[in-house]
C-alpha cells in the first residue's frame, strides 16, 4: 500500500520534471529551429535554409557588436583574472578588518541587482565627466568579473598548502621564482577557470553593458536588444542568438574541463 | 602586500563610492541640497510602478518556489550519479545568455508563433487577446529565467536533510503530505529562504523582462530609471529611484549575509 502511493508520487514527481525540462528547454530549441526556418514568422516550417546566417554575417553593426563583444571580454578577462587573484590573495592572507570590508566589496556586486549596479555606474561615470564609451564598458566588465573571480580564487586557496611556499623559499627559491615555478603552476588551471568564468559573465551581460556603453559600443546581447526592439527581422535575431548560446556553451564545456582536474589536487602538475 | 590589498581594493571601492555617488548626485546638480526630486515618488505612476515590481517579484519567488519544492524532491529520490546529472540538465540553461533566453520567449509567444495560432485555433486564445504584453507573461518568463536559482539551493538542503526523519515520521504514521510539510520543510528552511531571495533579489532590478515580454501596463522600476535616464536625462531622478530599488534590496541583501554567518557558524 505505502510502496504503492510512493511511486505514484515518483511517477507524478517524474511527469512535473519533464514538464520542468520542457519549459527550461523548449523556447531556446524553439529558438534554434527557427533560425534555420525559411519562414520569417516561425509560424510553420518552410523548408531548411542558411538565409539569416548569410544576412546576419553581411550585417556591420552586428560585426562592429561581435568585435567590442571579444575586445570586452578579453579585457575584462585578464584584468579580472590578475585583480581577482591577487584581491584573493590578499583576504585570504591578511585577515585585518580592511580585508574584512575588502571581502564585503567584493561580495556585494553578486548580490545586488545587476540593474542598480549599471544604474549606481552610469551616474558615477557622469558625475566625473567621464564619456560613456568602450573603455567604461570594460572598465564595469572588469569590476563586476573580479567579484567572481575572487570568490572563486578563496575557494581555490582555502584547500591550497601555503607550506609549499615557505618550503620553497627554505630551499632557497627567491620571490620571483617561487611565484613563477611553485604559486603559478599550483594556481594556474583556478586561473584559466577564472579567466573563463569571466569571459561567459562579460560575453553574457546586458544590463550593466546596457547603462555604460556609448554610441558605437554595444556587444552582442546589446545588439540583440535593440534589433528586438527596433527591427522586424526576427530570423537574423534568432541566427545572432543561436550563435551567442553555442559560444557559451563551448566555453563553458571548456571551462568545466579545466575546472575538473582542480577538484583533485594531486593531478595538479607540479613544475621540477 | 598592504599596499597591494588597498590597491587591489580599489575596483570595490570604486563601485562603493558609486553607490554613494547616486546619493549625493543631486547635491551636485544644484547649489545646495535638495530633497525636490524625491517628490517624484508622489507621482501616481511611479507609485504604480513600485506597488507592481514589488508585487511581480513576489509571483515570481512564489511561482518559482512552488516548482523548485517537488523538483528538488524528485531529483532527490534518485541515485547520486543521476542527481548529479539532473543538476546538470537544470542547471545548463541558466549558463546561455540572459538576453537571448529572455528573448527566445518573445518568439515563442509572438503572434505569428505556432503557440498562438495553435491556442487561437483550440479557441483558448480569444481573438484580439495576445500572449506577449501581459504581465502573466512576464511572471512566467521570469520563473523561467530564475527557476535554476531557486532548484538549486533547495536541493542543496534537502541533500543535507537525513531522510531518516521524514521515514521515521511515515513509519509512525504520517501521511505523505503531513510528513513532508511539518518534518522535511521546517527542516530546510534555509534553502527556501535561499532560493527566495536569489530569485526576489534579481526580479526586483528586473529590466529587460518587462521590456521586452511586457507591454504598457508592465512598467516597472527598472523601466522608469531607464526612461529617466535615457529619455528625460534626469539623473537626479534616476538616482532617487535606483536609491530606492537599492533601499528595497538591502534588507534582502543582508539577510543573505546573515544567512550566510549563522551557516558558517553551524558548520564550524
Amino acid at each position: 500500500m505505502k510502496a504503492a502511493s510512493s511511486s505514484r508520487t515518483n511517477l507524478a514527481g517524474s511527469a512535473l520534471l519533464a514538464l520542468v525540462v520542457l519549459f527550461l528547454y523548449g523556447p531556446l530549441i524553439v529558438l534554434i529551429g527557427n533560425s534555420f526556418n525559411a519562414s520569417k514568422y516561425g509560424g510553420r516550417w518552410a523548408g531548411f535554409t542558411t538565409h539569416w546566417y548569410v544576412d546576419l554575417v553581411k550585417d556591420g553593426a552586428t560585426l562592429s557588436a561581435l568585435g567590442n563583444t571579444l575586445l570586452v571580454a578579453t579585457v575584462a578577462g585578464v584584468g579580472a583574472t590578475i585583480l581577482g587573484s591577487v584581491a584573493a590573495w590578499s583576504i585570504h592572507h591578511f585577515k585585518s578588518p580592511l580585508q574584512r570590508l575588502h571581502l564585503l566589496l567584493t561580495q556585494l556586486p553578486m548580490v545586488v541587482p545587476d540593474m542598480w549596479i549599471g544604474v549606481a555606474m552610469q551616474v558615477f561615470l557622469i558625475q566625473v565627466a567621464w564619456s560613456l564609451s568602450l573603455g567604461t564598458v570594460m572598465i564595469a566588465h572588469v569590476t563586476f568579473c573580479v567579484c567572481y573571480v575572487t570568490a572563486l580564487m578563496l575557494g581555490r586557496m582555502q584547500s591550497f598548502d601555503f607550506s609549499v611556499i615557505e618550503a620553497a623559499r627554505d630551499l632557497g627559491a627567491s620571490w620571483s621564482q617561487v611565484v613563477l615555478r611553485v604559486v603559478l603552476p599550483l594556481l594556474g588551471p583556478s586561473m584559466v577557470a577564472a579567466f573563463i568564468l569571466s569571459l561567459l559573465l562579460s560575453i553574457d551581460d546586458f544590463v550593466i553593458t546596457f547603462f555604460v556603453s556609448g554610441p558605437g559600443s554595444s556587444t552582442l546581447p546589446n545588439r540583440v536588444f535593440s534589433m528586438a526592439k527596433t527591427s522586424r527581422s526576427f530570423p537574423v535575431i534568432n541566427a545572432l542568438s543561436t550563435l551567442l548560446i553555442f559560444a557559451t556553451l563551448v566555453l563553458t564545456l571548456l571551462g568545466n574541463r579545466l575546472i575538473r582536474p582542480n577538484a583533485n589536487p594531486k593531478n595538479v602538475p607540479v613544475s621540477e | 602586500m598592504m599596499w597591494m590589498a588597498c590597491f587591489f581594493a580599489g575596483p570595490a571601492v570604486i563601485l562603493l563610492a558609486t553607490a554613494f555617488r547616486t546619493v549625493d548626485s543631486y547635491g551636485r546638480m544644484g547649489p545646495v541640497s535638495t530633497l525636490e526630486h524625491w517628490h517624484i515618488l508622489q507621482q501616481s505612476g511611479v507609485q504604480l510602478a513600485l506597488w507592481r515590481t514589488i508585487w511581480t517579484s513576489l509571483t515570481a519567488v512564489v511561482g518559482c518556489l512552488v516548482v523548485a519544492l517537488p523538483v528538488s524532491w524528485r531529483i532527490i529520490q534518485m541515485s547520486d550519479i543521476w542527481r548529479q546529472r539532473w543538476l546538470v540538465i537544470i542547471a545548463a540553461p541558466f549558463l546561455t545568455s540572459f538576453l537571448v533566453r529572455v528573448y527566445s520567449w518573445r518568439i515563442l509567444l509572438q503572434e505569428e508563433g505556432w503557440l498562438a495560432s495553435i491556442l487561437r485555433a483550440t479557441q483558448l486564445l480569444p481573438d484580439g487577446s495576445s500572449l506577449l504584453y501581459n504581465q502573466g507573461a512576464v511572471v512566467l518568463v521570469m520563473i523561467y529565467t530564475y527557476l535554476p536559482l531557486a532548484i538549486l539551493p533547495i536541493y542543496a538542503a534537502m541533500n543535507r536533510f537525513d531522510m531518516s526523519l521524514y521515514e521515521a515520521a511515515r513509519d509512525l504514521g504520517a501521511g505523505r503530505w503531513a510528513a513532508f510539510f511539518k518534518v522535511v520543510l521546517p527542516n530546510i528552511n534555509r534553502g527556501i529562504f535561499a532560493a527566495a531571495l536569489s530569485v526576489g533579489v534579481p526580479s526586483l532590478g528586473a529590466y529587460v523582462i518587462p521590456e521586452m515580454i511586457g507591454g504598457l501596463g508592465s512598467e516597472t522600476i527598472g523601466s522608469v530609471i531607464a526612461h529617466k535616464l535615457f529619455t528625460d536625462r534626469n539623473l537626479p531622478q534616476a538616482a532617487v529611484l535606483a536609491s530606492l530599488l537599492g533601499l528595497l534590496a538591502l534588507p534582502l541583501v543582508m539577510l543573505a549575509f546573515r544567512g550566510e554567518r549563522a551557516r558558517a557558524m553551524v558548520d564550524s
